[in-house]
């Protein structure tokens, strides 16, 4: 999931004042598990999820896994 | 799923049964997938076709007496194919024949004694699956039933060149044979098995026991005489396809006895026998048979393709005809049983698309309705929910969000159980359900004020699920739980007769609580005079279609009941093309809306284009659901009590889950009131918070399954921790909370006394760290 350099920078985490960076985030869920590059808050780590990433890839996986 | 149910599954459903034609025809030729080729005017494929099944094709496709077409279905819709003349046309048309493909060389050799159509097919047979074969023919000509057919029926040119087939093939064939005593015993000894052609009258004196006609006596099913490794067949003056159908029974034994294989089992089809195929012929025009334009010549190409063409190529289907859900996923129910069995026996959960396929049956039985053997793909996908839950592979997200509202139905938010005001015995008791409740709370609410002045003896009410949501998810220890609960409730209050106002809670009492008395509102207020016929006058003459819920399906009773209501209030009818015992679900059915949304809707959206007038339902989730695709639904409910302020059933639009519950806490709450008891409620700090949010973006929330209080509790933990994301331009907090299995995200801003949302979604799937 690409996330363009706008929308990173358009977020600050409240609490640590910090803007995003890229992370490597781990995911779970069933018995499957994987990871992506997403933007997080550096201090922190709260992982920025998009409505398009949540509805889109995330539910996509969500649903192969299911039905696995 | 156990073996054996799958087998008795698997038995009931036919669309793999050979239509009549075939099972009619001795050698069982595909008479459907001939004239599937024929009507492509493919003349090559559908040679192959009868290939496949007719040795010496060029003779048998020329002169056989085609039995098939006496049970054509065709024939009781316009006239029987002309199979026969096509198969003529076929094997004309392809000329010569290709040489017969043989398996490797057996060690294994058999003699055939005599040369006519029985001994010659089970030579061609045996030397076709590998075995050596000596024919022996005591005069100087093969196939002599052959020969009595006219040139022009069945040119000697083209018996010499079928028959040369045999040379090709390295049939070892012997003229002017002896066939005494002394030389059939050598036989036995030479060879490992015989078989006799019983046409040639020498044979008849073969040292084998004879029947009551003086022929060889044969076994009926194996054809096997009185000599072990010794079969015989064939009649003098019996029609060639039929001495073929002979040849091919005793290749078939000698074949089973070289292999030492039982020599019965498995054989009841082989001959012509009756077939379980059902095929619907409703609909289909009547076409008569085409003519060939020149009787002496016979079809043309273009005249042979336009009488395949008229093959209504039998199956069965029923059920998929009907189900949306079947069709959906593009097979029928063996094949269905047969990928969930192996889903959950042989590959243990692991394979794809068997989940949601399971989960997306609304289990209403309609399919049972209209197979001709009474199969319930509902009861065969509840067996697969519950093995998929003891499995530990049912998805969370299949049924939680049904679960959960069930939850709440069940809990003290809705439960109460209640006497009449003022008095402390009920005659009656009323459960008008939890959806219903959801959907017309004043409704429920006026029609139980109605009961209760009218009625003798006590009118208690109780508010709560009959568990449907449980048992349809394959919840059985939940489902269990709850019907013990109603139970234990019914009793406290002396046992009376329930009056429901919700088709699916009377079919589950009916069913899962056969000794509890339950009666249909709608009944109760037919029979007790207390529908006022003029309170819909403004209506009168208004047209509309009726929705029966699936659940109504075998309760007549409710069905006329509700119709004959309608006409006495003024309204004209209109039938929707499946009602009655034939009735659709809506999808809420087997929590197909959770499962599958996306099929759901469909189911839905098809079914509000099936009528142009106003739909009138008798079941809650109907009505929501119509009305949630932009169909003008109203309840019954709403019709009978048009007292009630605002209402007014054409124009009341969809509700959100949220409404739902409220409407739910509302009916409780009034009733308690006018009880004269105390309502409390523990109300959570979250509770509180208050929100804006536009309708657009109400019901996109509302459509994934976000609540409002979802949304509360999103924004009150982010406002307690300050754990969020701000936008650095609009300033507006982007928020997430895991609530059970989902992690909701809203988007919200301060406004007025509380908060703006400007959007949520949500994910199932879990952070589980960040590098």
């Amino acid at each position: 999931m690409k996330f363009s350099e706008e929308e990173i920078q358009n977020w600050k985490c409240e609490t640590c004042g910090e803007g995003l960076v890229m992370r490597k985030v781990e995911f779970s869920y069933m018995k499957g598990s994987f990871h992506a590059e997403l933007p997080a808050c550096p201090k922190c780590g709260l992982v920025l999820i998009t409505e398009e990433l949540a509805m889109g890839k995330m539910a996509e996986a969500e649903k192969a896994l299911e039905d696995k | 799923m156990e073996k054996e149910q799958r087998i008795a599954w698997e038995a009931q459903c036919i669309q793999e049964e050979p239509p009549a034609c075939s099972t009619t025809c001795p050698l069982h030729v595909d008479v459907r997938q001939f004239m599937k080729e024929m009507a492509e005017g493919d003349v090559n494929e559908a040679y192959k076709v009868l290939r496949k099944n007719l040795p010496f094709v060029g003779i048998l496709g020329r002169i056989c007496t085609h039995p098939c077409e006496t049970k054509c279905r065709r024939g009781e819709v316009g006239g029987a194919l002309a199979i026969g003349s096509l198969e003529r046309f076929c094997v004309e048309h392809y000329g010569s024949p290709d040489r017969v493909k043989l398996l490797p060389r057996k060690s294994k050799t058999v003699a055939v004694v005599g040369g006519d159509v029985a001994g010659l097919v089970a030579a061609h047979d045996l030397r076709k699956k590998g075995y050596g074969v000596t024919l022996l023919e005591p005069g100087n000509h093969l196939g002599q039933s052959f020969r009595k057919f006219s040139e022009d029926l069945l040119p000697d040119s083209v018996i010499e060149e079928e028959l040369g087939a045999l040379k090709d093939m390295k049939v070892d064939v012997r003229f002017g044979a002896t066939l005494d005593a002394a030389a059939f015993e050598a036989l036995c000894t030479e060879f490992d098995a015989v078989f006799v052609d019983r046409t040639s009258s020498e044979c008849a004196s073969l040292p084998l026991e004879k029947d009551n006609d003086g022929l060889i006596g044969v076994d009926p099913i194996t054809g096997g005489t009185s000599c072990p490794g010794v079969f015989a067949g064939g009649k003098e003056g019996e029609v060639p396809i039929m001495l073929a159908a002979d040849g091919r029974k005793g290749a078939l034994s000698i074949e089973r006895f070289l292999q030492q294989a039982h020599m019965t089992i498995g054989r009841e089809n082989d001959g012509p026998y009756e077939t379980r195929l059902y095929t619907n012929l409703e609909g289909i025009a009547p076409l008569d048979r085409v003519r060939c334009a020149d009787p002496d010549v016979g079809y043309t190409l273009g005249e042979a393709v336009q009488e395949a063409t008229r093959c209504i190529q039998c199956e069965c289907m029923e059920c998929v005809k009907v189900c949306q859900y079947l069709a959906h996923y593009k097979k029928y129910p063996k094949k269905y049983i047969r990928q969930f069995f192996n889903n959950e026996k042989v590959l243990l959960g692991a394979a794809h698309s068997s989940n949601q396929t399971i989960n997306s049956c609304t289990n209403c039985g309609l399919c049972a309705e209209v197979c001709p053997n009474d199969l319930h793909m509902g009861e065969v996908c509840l067996e697969g929910r519950h093995a998929m839950l003891q499995g530990n592979y049912m998805p969370p997200s299949a049924h939680e969000f049904a679960l959960q509202d069930m939850e709440f139905s069940t809990s003290d938010e809705f439960v109460t159980c209640r006497h009449q005001p003022g008095t402390q015995q009920s005659a009656y008791l009323y459960f008008p359900s939890c959806q219903l409740s959801a959907t017309a709370p004043a409704e429920v609410l006026e029609s139980y004020r109605l009961l209760c002045e009218n009625l003798s003896g006590g009118v208690g009410i109780l508010l709560g699920c009959c568990g449907a949501p449980a048992y349809w998810s394959g919840r059985e220890a939940l489902f269990r739980e709850t019907l013990k609960t109603l139970r234990q409730q019914w009793q406290a209050m002396g046992k009376p007769e329930v009056i429901t106002a919700c088709c699916t809670c009377q079919s589950v009492f009916s069913e899962h609580l056969p000794d509890i008395p339950i009666k249909p509102l709608w009944q109760v207020l037919e029979n007790n005079a207390l529908i006022d016929n003029a309170c819909r006058e403004k209506d009168a003459g208004k047209t509309i279609a009726v929705v029966d819920p699936c659940s109504s399906r075998y309760d007549p009773e409710i069905q006329n009941g509700v119709r004959r209501i309608l006409g006495n209030l003024g309204f004209t009818l209109e039938e929707l093309p499946l009602s009655g015992e034939l009735a659709e679900c809506c999808g809420y059915g087997g929590l197909v809306f959770n499962a599958n949304p996306k099929l759901d809707n469909a189911i839905v959206t098809r079914r509000a284009g099936e009528n142009e007038r106003d739909y009138l339902a008798y079941c809650a989730m109907c009505r929501d659901k119509f009305v949630n695709v932009g169909k003008r639904t109203a309840h019954l409910i709403e019709l009978l009590f048009p007292s009630v302020a605002g209402n007014d059933p054409w124009a009341r639009g969809w509700i959100s889950w949220s409404e739902r519950r409220k409407n739910r806490r509302r009916v409780k709450d009034e009733l308690l009131v006018n009880l004269g008891e105390t309502v409390e409620h523990t109300v959570e700090s979250y509770e509180k918070i208050v929100l804006h949010i536009d309708s657009e973006l109400l019901r996109t929330l509302d459509s994934r399954r976000i609540l409002e209080s979802d949304l509360r509790q999103v924004v009150f933990h982010a406002e307690q921790t300050c754990k969020r994301l701000r936008h650095n331009q609009s300033g507006m907090f982007r928020a997430n909370h895991k609530m059970g299995n989902t992690t909701f995200w809203v988007d919200y801003a301060p406004e007025d006394e509380g908060y703006r949302i400007h959007n949520a979604y949500c994910h199932r799937m879990n952070v589980t760290g960040v590098k």
